[in-house]
């Protein structure tokens, strides 16, 4: 039988050798899944990795992954600052909506002025959303000692009756015709979130997520606020030690990814979706989470995985559009990705061993 | 007078009971057990002697079928012996009793004698059983009581008796008298040697020489997992067997008691209840500590000590009157603003509450170091500072690691506490609180931890030492007191103290009296 066993440190080839294998092997065995599914397997893992970059539509494509990525790097980077300090908060997808809806009910309640403040409100009031809706796992979990991974978790749903709520009634469209939505921003100029370098799809919430990856590696590896993120994730006794408060730390952590989560919702919403409608979200905060851990909850890698996973998102629709691959596949192919990485992962801290010694002295 | 023993006939007369020859068992990185060999006569007491590290544990976990040796071969009463796990053993005649009790404190007495068992009579056949044998051998013991009730030396007579009950022809005991007050080390020593006696060999691992010298018959003394030496424990000094032991000659340390200063540190009427389940609350504690003066806090394990260090470190805060750093209320301080006020304390576990394993020896030295070393400038960390200070302990205080940039639970235990200790006493402490400071540390890394902490005493700042080694305490303490289930006894000068008296500050042996005296 094969063991497992601990490595006296941690490999630092499969530190970094984890996400590419990860990729090759969601590759293999998804190309499997598609071929079972009746379709060529090859052509469908082109589809999705190549011909965004490279095909005959990239132009216009490349820029799509900008407009994928930044969201999910956005609150990916915030998830990982509390994966890091081991507060484990699933709901990004809920402060998402919620921030979305927040930041754009300031807008609305505003329309038609023109002001150049009313797009910095909005943007605080988007991150002020998302942290609030933060805030309730992170107080229940301090207070009352609750799991912040359930409450974050089932707060989604709530988010998700709110915004089913708040495009059909108060932040509906009164000039929609009866049809549910709130205003497009895409006609109210003062809170546009518009591109910036269309080419690359860069809008605000492209430039912010890369602004919070730099900011959040100093975060880590110089200040002290990090320092103690990451020593409460690894030794929550020395932590305590250090002088590290608990409370503190779970509210920090959980507001910083509510906020970042809010800030995506409201850059999303005032720019590539445009308005406020019943489906406005659309996985963002929980494909984050695979995000954070591609990323190896390091915010440089985070970048990097973004875009890996903007790929699979915009190459998913190519294949879905051109193939007839329905999406729940592209979904299972993204969780495939992080079943994976999750599974190489074991081989940072552990090797395989054929117990060929002990097995001579046990037959004696 | 742990020296009278029965007397017994001669060891060469013994039939031979278990023999191992060859045995050699490796571990990634490092090697348990080369070559190891000696022999138990049937109802002969033989001490495994060793420092922490030395492989006397893998030797016992082979004997009794938790490892399995790479070669080499055991026989056990003439057939070969090859325990592919711990109940082959037990139904052979090999019974262990652990240092660190396996038990469940939510169960009585009975039920978890009965889970250690293949097949466990009906409760009540075995609650007589377990009353008979504990009449017999003289360890006193209720079947029906919660073991979360019960003190260490009364859960150490629960693996005990449930190893009796299996009427095992080898007892392996691991460190058993760690967890022991003087008292009752006496109480299980005359069990020993009844059991003994009536036939029974025992296996007795211990580094503590006065009870190898005290109770066993023949010595196998082990370092760096290879057998250096045999003995007749009563026919050498504790000093001959330390130094086989050690492979050095060791110099007590040396002592310059500074000036007796100012109160540094004041405990008032201390109560706190206990954040550890089954943990100990404390009682009243009032002590102080003046400059230069080094007070030692004995006491059996799970008596507070936890609970005490985490009130003075400031994990645990108090009310700020209970506590007075230089005569300032600072028991509602955290453990930054304490380390800023001139405290600084180092826990018993090193490898996830002093030290964070994972993380490298200078970010561990950033862990408390950031405060009194200034290693932070408006938030952000001075790294370039931090690895000046880790390089700085490792040097000073002979941390023998191929670089600061280690992660810490890459370094053996003594390493890792030279280098926590160095890392508090470099900051200039005006109070040092210590909670087991040579825990696991071999004696040569022992010796320098207590003279780096007298120079400390000695250059004027005040120390608290707790500490469950008694030797320690009366090698390195100027004031002492006893920790007994969350009480403090009132402090008193170590000089003239004797054994007994210590004995009886620690609250004699738990629930024994009775069968003490009645023998």
């Amino acid at each position: 039988m094969i063991r497992l066993e601990k490595r006296p440190s941690p490999s630092r080839f499969w530190l970094y050798a984890t996400p590419p294998v990860a990729v090759v092997l969601t590759m293999i065995v998804g190309g499997i899944l598609f071929a079972a599914m009746g379709k060529n397997p090859v052509a469908v893992i082109r589809t999705i990795f190549w011909d965004p970059l490279f095909g005959e539509f990239a132009w216009y494509l490349r820029g799509q992954l900008l407009v994928k990525a930044g969201p999910l790097i956005l609150i990916a980077i915030g998830l990982a600052l509390g994966f890091r300090a081991g507060i484990w908060n699933i709901g990004a997808e809920g402060q998402y909506i919620m921030g979305a809806i927040c930041g754009a009910a300031v807008g609305l309640a505003v329309f038609p002025t023109e002001n150049r403040l009313i797009f910095p409100a909005m943007v605080i009031a988007g991150a002020f959303g998302g942290w609030l809706w933060a805030m309730i796992p992170a107080i229940l979990k301090t207070r009352f000692n609750t799991n912040e991974i359930l409450v974050s978790l089932m707060l989604v749903y709530v988010a998700q009756t709110i915004l089913a709520k708040a495009s059909t009634s108060f932040l509906k469209n009164p000039e929609g015709m009866g049809f549910p939505g709130s205003r497009n921003f895409s006609t109210y100029p003062a809170a546009k979130n518009g591109y910036l370098v269309e080419s690359l799809g860069l809008h605000w919430g492209g430039v912010a997520a890369l602004v919070t990856g730099v900011l959040a590696y100093i975060l880590l590896t110089r200040h002290i606020a990090g320092f103690q993120i990451r020593l409460a994730g690894q030794a929550p006794r020395a932590a305590r030690f250090h002088g590290v408060n608990p409370t503190r730390l779970v509210v920090m952590c959980m507001g910083i990814s509510g906020a970042l989560a809010g800030l995506a919702g409201l850059f999303e919403v005032t720019g590539p979706a445009g308005q406020i409608t019943i489906d406005f979200n659309t996985g963002y905060g929980f494909t984050a989470i695979i995000v954070a851990f591609l990323g190896r909850l390091n915010p440089l890698g985070i970048v990097l995985a973004g875009f890996l996973m903007a790929l699979t998102y915009v190459g998913g629709e190519m294949a879905a559009t051109n193939l007839g691959l329905p999406s729940a596949a592209i979904q299972v192919f993204q969780g495939m990705l992080l079943f994976f990485l999750l599974g190489v992962d074991v081989l940072t801290n552990y090797r395989f061993r054929l117990p060929a010694a002990a097995a001579t002295v046990g037959a004696k | 007078m742990t020296g009278t023993g029965t007397e017994r006939g001669s060891t060469a007369a013994r039939p031979e009971l278990l023999k191992i020859s060859g045995v050699t068992k490796a571990y990634p990185g490092v090697i348990a057990n080369s070559d190891v060999g000696f022999t138990v006569g049937e109802g002969e007491v033989h001490a495994l002697l060793g420092e922490n590290g030395a492989g006397k544990s893998t030797l016992v976990k082979m004997i009794y079928g938790l490892v399995r040796p790479d070669s080499g071969s055991m026989t056990f009463r003439g057939q070969p012996y090859t325990p592919a796990k711990p109940a082959e053993a037990r139904r052979l005649g090999v019974a262990m009793v652990f240092q660190h009790f396996s038990l469940f404190e939510a169960l009585n007495v009975a039920e978890n004698v009965a889970l250690g068992m293949e097949s466990p009579p009906p409760m009540r056949e075995l609650a007589s059983r377990i009353r008979a044998v504990s009449e017999e051998y003289g360890l006193p013991l209720d079947p029906d009581r919660m073991v979360g009730d019960l003190s260490a030396g009364e859960r150490q007579r629960v693996e005990i008796i449930r190893c009796l009950l299996q009427d095992p022809k080898l007892l392996i005991m691991d460190e058993p008298t760690s967890v022991l007050t003087p008292q009752e080390v006496e109480i299980l020593f005359k069990t020993l040697r009844q059991l003994s006696s009536e036939g029974t060999a025992i296996l007795y691992i211990s580094h503590k020489l006065e009870e190898i010298r005290a109770l066993c018959d023949e010595a196998t003394i082990l370092r760096r997992g290879k057998v250096v030496g045999t003995c007749t424990p009563r026919e050498r000094t504790a000093r001959e067997m330390a130094e086989m032991m050690v492979g050095a000659t060791l110099t007590p340390p040396e002592r310059h008691p500074g000036e007796k200063g100012p109160v540094a540190l004041g405990v008032s009427d201390l109560s706190v209840a206990s954040p550890i389940p089954f943990g100990t609350s404390l009682k009243n504690v009032s002590f102080t500590v003046a400059k230069g003066e080094v007070l030692g806090i004995a006491g059996v394990a799970g008596n507070g000590q936890d609970e005490l260090l985490l009130a003075l470190s400031g994990e645990l805060k108090v009310e700020p009157d209970r506590l007075r750093i230089a005569s300032h209320a600072a028991g509602d301080l955290g453990p930054v603003e304490r380390r800023k006020a001139g405290l600084v304390s180092a826990p018993e576990d090193r490898y996830g509450h002093a030290a964070a394993p994972d993380m490298s020896l200078i970010e561990n030295a950033f862990l408390t170091g950031a405060v009194r070393r200034g290693l932070v400038n408006r938030g952000f960390i001075d790294w370039g500072k931090t690895r000046a200070f880790a390089e700085e302990v490792i040097a000073q205080y002979d941390v023998r690691t191929p670089g600061p940039e280690v992660a810490a639970r890459a370094l053996s235990g003594g390493n890792l506490q030279k280098f926590l200790m160095g890392r508090e006493l470099n900051q200039a402490p005006g109070v040092i609180v210590i909670n087991q400071p040579t825990w696991g540390v071999d004696a040569a890394a022992a010796a320098a931890i207590r003279q780096a902490i007298l120079d400390r005493a000695a250059a004027g700042a005040a120390v608290v030492v707790i500490s469950q080694d008694l030797d320690e305490l009366l090698e390195v303490s100027d004031v002492f007191a006893v920790l007994n289930e969350g009480r403090l006894t009132k402090p008193v000068p170590v000089q003239g103290l004797t054994m007994d008296q210590i004995g009886l500050m620690m609250g004699g042996a738990h629930g024994m009296e009775v069968a003490h005296h009645a023998d």
